[in-house]
């Protein structure tokens, strides 16, 4: 009996689904039930309190609008990656998919400039609920930005012999990776207008 | 993998992708054009339930473009929308029910 | 099929591939069916252990302030000077108890064990869909659970603010704590891992001819679990970091404001909420209680299929039953919550999905019941413990209700009686369950029966010592004893005449041990002793039984195919009491 798994590459007949589309949408959706954990902190704790500065009073409106169109600029790389292998276009792949990457770069940039600017004025996650709120959602909105760098990173580097191999197998890989990438964008923008916004 | 299935299908499928590149440069403008929008909503200082109101509607209908052609949802299979559904269903009690129950209490008087 | 020519079938498509070594093939596996038996070993172990810490605090419940001989003195003067318990200790044992059984015992034995060893084989497939996530998600669980284990030696002792964590204890609580919400999160992507793979598994590779309405109950079981797990504990890992952040951020998400500790005034920003804590613990915490008991349920339905010779009562509505019951085990977590202060709105919410959710599990329950009757029934040990199972749970499931009505909780809240309540569903329910199908599939993994004479003592004892222990709790509850008391309600008038049912748990739970011993043995001297055994021990009828035994890399010698549904027993007309999944209708 041969030890391969079917569906790995090709889709199941009867769901049109490969393995790994379908692991990467579940993974999704605990995603969705991770953040969705953290908005509901947020709404608790918001309605609960007494008073809620504006965002304004602590957060850098401007610079988060730019890291909202970096995030949005690098979604669209993504596609444009994963079309480049979709019509055996390794190399245009390979700059569009740096191009991913250095838009997630230049959004931790900014997040850290944010961050130790917060620092520097004295406001830390203990200072009160809003910044508690704030570093903690944009933190774990943060983790999974360099999760997903770490990912796209590998798929432009090493993870890329692939291609060589198994071209059909590795454009799967890409978009799978791009749908990860493409909820750590929704989540920002959601994140933006209810923290530095309202 | 197999030559002959690439060479037949190439066709259909580079149209496709084309089709799906070009649907993704008209949502990044949407994009750029709401987030526009979300920025410039709270320079209107609107009341504080109307700011709320708006941004989540714009940062929904963000969302939606997000996840129906960058993440291919419009041409998706139905087992998928059968996940998403049931965690969408399932979202919305996490996010409401505990704020509920905070605002719904025993009083003493 | 000789298991010689198994083997040797196996080996040569082993020599395709090459050899594996020992690091490779026994602990670094990506097969599911070795993975399966280290989560299966690994769990097992870590229930014996939660037994033990259980036993411990039964001293101190039935023999307050006494001091233990021997052990007492064994665990040092930090945590039982002289031999008696400090209270503080007692409170690490009760914790850990709770996470351990739950998070590191049940739930690996019954999903991570029996999921990942039976699933594949139930529906025909060579493997899980992702064999190195596999591996990944029992090494996760190992370093939770070693995580868990080490926090005992911590300054301040493990965990010690019960399984359910509350703040604003856990959060000023000492670095156990810290250690207990890092092992979480170890264990939570352990079983979030798994359970991606299992759903995935369930949908793409399940062989020709295995639509879903012909899935053997177990693989139904296993799939709403894997979404239960998928969905629900997000919440919680989003919880420990919250509660991380708290203790090591000193943000204030789960500390009111004006909080006092110890007469004084605690330095931290305030305005948070610890009923946050709460709805967010029990989003998971109340699925999860489906996740022990819905893997149970698929085994016992196997074995009594199997054993009564004819199909499952009902099998339709079971399965939308266990949807039903997935679905609805998402909205009734506050029901854990009813004295914090909800209104009666909220309240009579929760109270109504909460005795809905009552009605999908009387429906299985009374499909099994109903299963029985006509049945020509076997009493192997396996049949044995599932039959033992049904009543148990019935007194699980009933108790549960006064506790799911708001007024009669405010009376039962936090009682001994929630304690019995949930110890019969999980103790002589799932690990009953989960018994049965250790008796009924240890021929499958390896070649060989266990001895029926020692099950049979094994099922007895077990199954009267049960009673012993939790029924007490019940009378203990409804007079008002609370739980998580260091000294069983001694100091309280009101705990006064009930008092020496302590004794009498206390006692139950030392015999129940004495009579986990035949099993223990019976386990490690079947595999090299017991009775050799083909394919197909039980002429059972679901795929896994077409596979040798043990089955090769690949599981299959020929790939499946299933031409009929999968409790086909006592066919009119059939050659044979039962006509597997497997085979060809004759033409």
């Amino acid at each position: 009996m041969s030890m391969e798994i079917p569906y790995t590459v090709d889709v199941r007949p009867d769901t049109g689904l490969t393995n790994g589309k379908l692991g990467i949408w579940l993974f999704l959706a605990s995603e969705v039930m991770l953040f969705g954990a953290l908005f509901a902190s947020y709404v608790m704790l918001r309605v609960g309190a007494h008073e809620w500065p504006a965002g304004a009073t602590y957060l850098n409106i401007p610079l988060a609008t730019l890291n909202t169109v970096i995030l949005i600029s690098s979604s669209v790389t993504m596609v444009l990656a994963w079309a480049s292998l979709a019509k055996r276009d390794f190399s245009r792949f390979r700059v569009f998919m740096g191009i991913t990457i250095l838009c997630g770069l230049g959004f931790l940039v900014i997040k850290y400039f944010e961050y130790t600017s917060k620092f520097h004025h004295g406001y830390f996650p203990a200072t009160n609920t809003f910044l508690g709120v704030y570093f903690t959602l944009t933190g774990l909105h943060g983790l999974h930005v360099i999760g997903g760098m770490a990912v796209n990173g590998y798929l432009w580097g090493p993870g890329s012999a692939l291609w060589k191999t198994d071209p059909v197998h590795f454009t799967n890989r890409v978009e799978n990776a791009g749908l990860f990438w493409h909820l750590v964008n929704l989540v920002w923008i959601f994140l933006f207008p209810i923290l530095y916004l309202l | 993998m197999s030559e002959s299935h690439d060479t037949k299908n190439a066709h259909a499928g580079h149209a496709d992708v084309d089709h799906h590149v070009r649907a993704a440069y008209y949502v990044f403008g949407s994009l750029l054009v709401l987030t526009g929008f979300t920025v410039g909503a709270y320079f209107l200082h609107l009341p504080h339930k109307l700011a709320i109101t708006l941004a989540l509607l714009i940062a929904t209908v963000k969302g939606t473009l997000v996840a129906a052609w960058f993440m291919h949802l419009v041409s998706e299979r139905k087992m998928i929308f059968w996940m998403l559904g049931l965690t969408a269903v399932l979202f919305f009690p996490l996010l409401l029910l505990p704020t509920l129950t905070v605002l719904d209490r025993i009083m003493l008087r | 099929m000789g298991l010689e020519t198994a083997v040797a079938h196996g080996a040569a498509h082993d020599a395709q591939h090459e050899e594996l070594g020992f690091w490779r093939k026994y602990v670094f596996s990506v097969d599911h069916k070795m993975i399966g038996i280290q989560y299966a070993i690994t769990g097992l172990l870590f229930l014996l252990f939660g037994f033990c810490l259980m036993m411990l605090m039964r001293w101190q419940l039935a023999y307050p302030g006494a001091a233990l001989p021997i052990l007492g003195t064994l665990l040092g003067e930090a945590r039982m000077p002289g031999g008696t318990m400090l209270p503080e200790f007692y409170n690490e044992l009760g914790a850990m108890h709770g996470t351990i059984m739950v998070f590191m015992g049940v739930v690996p034995l019954a999903v991570g064990g029996f999921g990942n060893f039976v699933l594949p084989l139930q529906i025909g497939a060579p493997d899980m869909a992702f064999p190195r996530i596999n591996m990944a998600s029992y090494w996760s669980y190992f370093v939770g659970g070693s995580v868990m284990l080490a926090s005992f030696f911590v300054p301040g002792g493990a965990a010690q603010s019960g399984w359910t964590s509350y703040s604003p204890l856990a959060d000023i609580a000492g670095s156990g704590q810290t250690w207990w919400l890092f092992g979480m999160v170890f264990l939570i992507t352990s079983s979030l891992l798994g359970s991606i793979n299992f759903i995935v598994t369930t949908i793409q590779l399940r062989a020709p001819g295995l639509s879903f309405w012909r899935l053997p109950f177990f693989v139904w079981a296993q799939f709403v679990t894997s979404f239960l797990l998928l969905l629900a504990f997000p919440p919680l890992e989003g919880a420990a970091f919250l509660q991380l952040m708290d203790r090591l951020a000193k943000t204030s998400f789960f500390l009111p404001s004006g909080l006092v500790v110890s007469g004084q005034v605690l330095e931290v920003s305030g305005g948070g909420n610890p009923l946050l804590w709460q709805h967010l613990f029990w989003f998971l915490a109340h699925p999860e209680v489906y996740v022990l008991i819905l893997p149970a349920m698929g085994i016992v339905a196997e074995v009594i299929a199997n054993n009564t010779r004819k199909p499952l009562w009902g099998y339709r509505s079971m399965v939308y039953s266990l949807m039903f019951l997935g679905f609805m085990s998402f909205i009734v977590w506050a029901h854990h919550m009813f004295i914090t202060g909800m209104g009666t709105t909220m309240a009579a919410f929760f109270q109504t999905t909460t005795m809905i959710i009552s009605i999908p599990s009387v429906v299985i329950l009374s499909a099994l019941v109903l299963s029985l009757y006509g049945g020509s029934i076997r009493f192997t040990t396996p049949m044995l413990f599932a039959l033992g199972f049904l009543p148990m749970f019935g007194i699980g499931g009933l108790t549960g209700l006064p506790l799911g009505l708001t007024a009669a909780d405010i009376h039962l809240h936090d009682t001994y009686y929630v304690i019995g309540h949930f110890h019969y569903v999980v103790a002589p329910g799932t690990i009953f369950g989960l018994f049965a199908g250790i008796y009924y599939w240890f021929p499958k993994a390896t070649g060989r029966l266990m001895n029926e004479t020692l099950g049979k003592i094994h099922f007895a004892g077990s199954f009267v010592f049960m009673n012993v222990i939790f029924m007490p709790m019940f009378i203990m509850g409804l007079a008002g004893v609370s739980r998580r008391l260091y000294d069983g309600g001694a100091s309280y008038a009101h705990a006064q005449p009930v008092l020496q049912w302590n004794v009498v748990s206390s006692w139950g739970a030392w015999g129940l041990a004495l009579f986990q011993i035949p099993f223990i043995f019976n386990f490690f001297w079947s595999i090299y002793r017991g009775k050799k055994t083909d394919a197909n021990p039980w002429h059972a009828t679901t795929l896994e039984w077409s596979a040798p035994s043990p089955p090769p890399h690949g599981n299959f010698l020929t790939p499946p195919a299933a031409y009929r549904g999968p409790y086909e027993y006592s066919v009119p007309g059939a050659a044979s009491d039962y006509s597997p999944q497997w085979e060809a209708a004759k033409a």
